[in-house]
């Protein structure tokens, strides 16, 4: 199985043998596999106004342009350490922010955390202002790329150590539950995290506890430089949920409909209790990071995958729905470009952390007795 | 701007030099010429003076310090300038450290540093490796003690000085200073230094021996006698035996210029001086110095006592410059004056030879088949046998002897 | 006050606050039906119901990030580890997240929570079930540790370390959960994270003793007082944050000090303090400051192997001797 086969829209279209709905299997009253084609699902389905939709466009349009513009900063050196580019994945971070009732809801992911950022409301400006380790950054300088948080957006954060932040997301839909506020928690993690025992340790918790998590596994087919093929004894990442007597999806993450679709489907499932997998499968075009080639890929793949941008789709959705002109389109670029830029120029005014706050946030405690 | 002020060369052969004394205090005005300080060099002690104008802004050099030439010892400059920045900068070519010393001569408790915990002081210290807590060392800078009075008296592993020793010391001072099987340490001066390495040299390297002879000193006590009870009479000089065997040495020295010689090995020649400049042993309170009388064998008897006496005095006084002790082609030492009849001397190199004279004593001689008492004394003559054979040296003391025998020949 | 086991007095600590407060609750392997692998938990399932009293698969891992997400909320989950040895594998939960995801997020997210269990050697049980992690964690800020000695500093200390808003690394010992003392009935008793308690008073010599430690540093002053010479001892109690100022006034006072530590001796807390006490009290010693460590191996099997593993009241007793210049 090569992976052009093995991400594509056929290849998911491939494992529902053909049927007309969404159940790959049944293997019990409670676990189940679905999958979620892409090109199956239009605004109304949704219950999508023509507004909500621009507004989709423009959020994967807002996370596209910060993204190549962090790219440029990072190659002037404004920005250091690492940069991992979530470009070719917007249509996850958007289409499931879609599901969620923000605020309520709590998000916890990797450390590819700009797209979810964005998505979930963060201002560009403290996004950037992050990456340039500046006092307004939405860590205040300490966590950089890696490590954007919001108490505000109930983002927990994104997170470096792959598969470490799964066993939070567990706790977070702990404490959903033990609290009772109705809240779910959306973990998202890479298809390489899926090889940690956090991510099995987690589902068990969850399935035994009964715990209103949605573990999202954005498959971008490659651990960096290790394809799933290479790192996985069954690549169908999304019926590990069965060993832990959940439902499991299998998402075309090339389509922000079928996106939002899926995990409607799913946080629902967590509202009542029962946790499960969703496996979305996605493409980046970028590097693993900033300082990786992508050699393990050929240039054919790569337009391959370029062909299918999840914005280029949803413009065309746009255009041949005649829900708006290109021209209003191209303003709204404009004024995603203008929004860039201004972050870039307000990280640039934003001062240095002082050199005191090396000290703060390491305790609630004032007064910590640092060895100095 | 600050200016350095640092260990000046003073001598030839001086390669380090104690500090010994500080003339004026930090934040005196200098003018350039002050004496500002006294350095013990291999030779002497002597005066440091400012070549410049200025406020002493900071010794950087304790008293007792041991430094290179070249060492920074205080920081001249204006009111005002930052002498820690200077310093971190000269830091940067600074020359190495050498072992200090512990301030000399006085066995006295030193004032207590104004911070006892100074780092001068507690460099002092670890340069002659010490051993002690560091609650020790504190507890004896609180009370000015140095912690050298104590070495050897450390109780603890490996000698360790720790704070019940200094208490002890303290308490009963004595008790820490008699130590019943030990010794005591005696520091190595400056000059103890140059003695040790020269005469050791000298012993090492030429081959040394000795011709001795019994000179009849009647007549020169009976001349000596003479003149001076007429300088008495006048308020002349006052002529000693030995100024009259400088000026006899200085006549045989003329005749025999071979044994006025020097052997430079590294040259591959023997320098026969047509000068007599004799260097004169004189002891002093812990060491011995060789002034030197110039052209003794054209001046008078009386111009030689002068001198003679003026360098003796200079010399207890360690007031001798350097170039006062240089240049000698000949040396007497002379220790009649404590009874010793007769010795050897070692020579005082470059010089080839060196003469020990003993005391005059009294003595039966045979006079005309009559017992009588006379007046003798034995000289002996150390020869470098690199330069001087044995005939030569015999030689030159029959001459001397006659000299010393008949002195009014020396007038001739 | 009450007469207490050790494990009753941590347990009487966990109620009060869990009854106090209904974010609180306790997490860990057997500790509901079980009651406790120690009998530490014990009857307390059933007096908070198995939503707050909870049983865990084996999955440090996986509950001791449970813990953190649900305290990253607002919770106060107590995670009991069933000994510290076996936290080696929830070490990039406690290490990466629960001490470093705070400073990360600006200080928008934090970790009241408290891992507890036991640590350090509980016998012939070989070498990895006897670590000693108190050095591991200390190195790491945003980790609190606190190590305890007796049944009334483990209330006390708990109490505090429960309301905590920081992440508490609480280490008990097997060897002393049967361990009888006064403990305090009083009804907020809370003793301060950070401030040593200076157990014995003396003027020859301090000794640093923490956990069973503190006890061989007791027998050694007793053995030191028959000789006429009276130790003062300190229990640290916190070592992360330590409180050097109660250690550094008695040094200067004692001007000598020994440290028993029994964790191995490389970069263990015994170090930390040997080099924080010169730091601050060079002037003031009078000795070399001494550290009564167990030994640089793994902890053996054998029981005549183990005896020589552990540093013992005797080894502290002659390292005191050593720096008093006695022998």
């Amino acid at each position: 199985m090569s992976p052009q086969v093995y991400g594509t829209a056929a290849a998911i279209e491939g494992q529902t043998n053909g049927r007309d709905d969404n159940t790959v299997e049944r293997l019990s009253s409670t676990v189940s596999f679905n999958a979620y084609r892409g090109g199956r699902y239009t605004h109304v389905d949704l219950g999508f106004s023509r507004e909500e939709v621009l507004e989709m466009y423009r959020s994967m349009l807002l996370q596209r342009r910060f993204e190549e513009r962090s790219a440029q900063m990072y190659g002037k050196q404004k920005i250091a350490g690492f940069l991992h580019l979530y470009i070719g994945q917007e249509a996850i971070s958007t289409g499931s922010v879609q599901a969620l009732e923000v605020g309520l809801d709590t998000v916890i992911t990797a450390y590819r955390d700009h797209g979810i950022a964005l998505a979930l409301g963060m201002t560009a400006n403290e996004c950037m202002a992050e990456l340039f380790g500046r006092v307004d950054g939405c860590s205040q300088g300490k966590g950089g790329s890696m490590h954007f948080f919001s108490r505000n957006k109930r983002l927990f954060g994104g997170h470096g150590i792959v598969g470490a932040h799964i066993p939070l997301a567990t706790g977070i839909g702990f404490a959903h539950k033990y609290r009772g506020d109705g809240g779910v928690c959306v973990c998202y993690l890479g298809d390489g995290a899926v090889w940690q025992g956090s991510f099995h340790e987690s589902l068990n918790l969850a399935g035994l506890y009964k715990l209103p998590v949605v573990y999202v596994v954005e498959n971008n087919q490659y651990a960096m430089g290790t394809s799933v093929q290479r790192a996985a004894a069954n690549a169908d990442l999304y019926k590990q949920s069965a060993g832990y007597a959940m439902p499991g999806s299998l998402v075309d993450g090339m389509d922000v409909f079928s996106v939002t679709r899926a995990m409607r489907d799913h946080v629902a499932m967590a509202r009542s209790n029962q946790p499960s997998v969703v496996e979305i499968r996605t493409y980046r075009y970028r590097g693993h990071s900033m300082s990786d080639p992508a050699k393990y890929r050929s240039k054919e793949e790569l337009e391959d995958q370029k062909n299918q941008d999840v914005i280029i789709r949803l413009k065309s959705y746009l255009l041949d729905n005649e829900m708006a002109a290109n021209g209003a389109l191209d303003a709204i670029d404009r004024s995603v470009k203008q929004e860039v830029n201004e972050s870039v120029a307000f990280a640039e005014s934003s001062p240095l952390p002082p050199l005191e706050a090396i000290y703060d946030h390491v305790y609630t405690e004032k007064g910590f007795p640092f060895l100095r | 701007m600050p200016i350095a002020v640092e260990m000046p060369k003073m001598t030839d052969t001086m390669e380090e030099g104690v500090l010994v004394q500080w003339n004026v205090d930090e934040g005196a005005e200098i003018a350039a010429g002050d004496v500002i300080a006294q350095v013990e060099t291999d030779k002497a002690t002597m005066d440091v003076e400012a070549y410049d104008d200025g406020v002493l802004l900071r010794k950087v050099a304790g008293e007792g310090d041991a430094l290179p030439i070249g060492a920074l010892i205080a920081v001249l400059g204006a009111r005002g300038d930052d002498v820690d920045a200077f310093l971190s900068q000269q830091a940067d070519h600074k020359p190495p450290p050498v072992a200090t010393e512990k301030p000399p001569a006085s066995p006295q408790v030193s004032t207590p540093q104004k911070d006892a915990l100074a780092p001068a002081a507690a460099g002092a210290d670890r340069a002659v490796r010490i051993k002690a807590s560091p609650l020790a060392r504190r507890v004896a800078a609180d009370h000015g003690l140095p912690l050298y009075q104590l070495r050897g008296s450390g109780s603890g592993p490996d000698g360790r000085i720790i704070r019940r020793d200094v208490e002890a010391h303290l308490s009963h001072p004595a008790a820490a200073v008699t130590q019943p099987d030990g010794y005591e340490s005696v520091r190595v001066s400056q000059m103890r230094k140059t003695i040790a390495r020269r005469l050791s040299q000298s012993k090492f390297t030429a081959p040394h021996f000795y011709l001795s002879i019994d000179v009849d000193m009647e007549q020169a006590v009976a001349s000596r006698q003479r003149l001076n009870s007429q300088a008495e009479r006048t308020g002349g000089v006052k002529v000693s035996y030995n100024d009259l065997v400088t000026k006899a040495c200085a006549a045989a020295l003329v005749q025999h210029p071979a044994v006025n010689s020097s052997y430079v090995a590294e040259e591959n020649e023997i320098r026969q001086y047509n000068y007599v400049d004799i260097g004169i042993a004189v002891a002093i309170e812990d060491g011995l110095v060789t002034p030197v009388v110039r052209g003794v064998d054209r001046k008078g008897l009386t111009d030689i006592a002068s001198e003679a006496a003026a360098l003796a005095q200079r010399a207890r006084d360690r007031k001798l410059q350097p170039a006062e002790m240089e240049g000698s082609t000949f040396t007497t030492s002379n220790l009649g004056m404590f009874g010793i009849e007769d010795f050897t001397a070692i020579i005082n190199t470059p010089n080839a030879c060196i003469l020990a004279i003993g005391a005059i004593r009294d003595v039966p001689v045979v006079k005309g088949g009559q017992v009588v008492p006379g007046k003798r004394m034995k000289i002996t003559l150390s020869c470098d046998h690199r330069a001087v054979d044995g005939a030569l040296g015999a030689r030159f003391m029959a001459t001397l002897r006659g000299f010393l025998e008949e002195p009014l020949t020396l007038l001739m | 006050m009450a007469q207490l086991q050790l494990r009753e007095a941590i347990r009487a600590a966990m109620v009060e606050e869990m009854d106090r407060d209904t974010d609180v609750f306790l997490m860990g392997e057997e500790v509901a039906e079980y009651n406790g692998a120690y009998k530490v938990s014990e009857g307390m399932q059933d007096r908070f119901g198995s939503n707050r009293v909870i049983d865990t698969p084996i999955s440090e891992n996986g509950f001791a990030g449970l813990g953190l997400g649900a305290a990253m909320c607002g919770l106060r989950p107590i995670i009991e580890f069933m000994t510290w040895n076996f936290a080696f594998v929830a070490m990039d939960q406690i290490i990466n997240n629960a001490a470093k995801i705070r400073y990360m997020s600006g200080g928008q997210f934090s970790f009241p929570i408290v891992f507890r269990g036991p640590n350090g050697a509980a016998g012939q049980l070989a070498a990895t079930h006897n670590s000693s992690v108190e050095s591991i964690f200390s190195c790491f800020p945003g980790l609190k540790v606190v190590s305890i000695s007796n049944p009334d500093d483990a209330k006390g200390l708990l109490k505090s370390a429960i309301r905590d808003n920081d992440p508490v690394v609480f280490l008990e010992s097997e060897f002393m959960y049967g361990m009888r003392g006064e403990v305090s009935e009083e009804a907020d008793y809370l003793i301060p994270i950070g401030k040593a308690r200076i157990a014995r008073e003396g003027d020859a010599v301090t000794i640093v003793g923490h956990n069973k430690s503190y006890w061989r540093a007791m027998e050694a002053a007793e053995m030191l007082e028959a000789d006429g010479y009276y130790a003062e001892v300190i229990d640290p109690r916190t070592i992360r944050p330590f409180d050097w100022g109660t250690v550094a006034r008695s040094v200067r006072k004692t001007n000598r000090l020994v440290v028993v530590d029994e964790s191995n001796p490389f970069a263990s807390v015994s170090s930390e303090i040997a080099f924080q006490v010169q730091s601050r009290c060079f002037d003031y010693l009078d000795a070399p400051i001494r550290r009564v460590t167990a030994k640089d191996t793994p902890a053996p099997y054998a029981k005549n192997l183990m005896t020589y593993y552990m540093p013992s009241a005797e080894d502290t007793y002659q390292a005191c001797r050593d720096v008093l210049y006695l022998d």
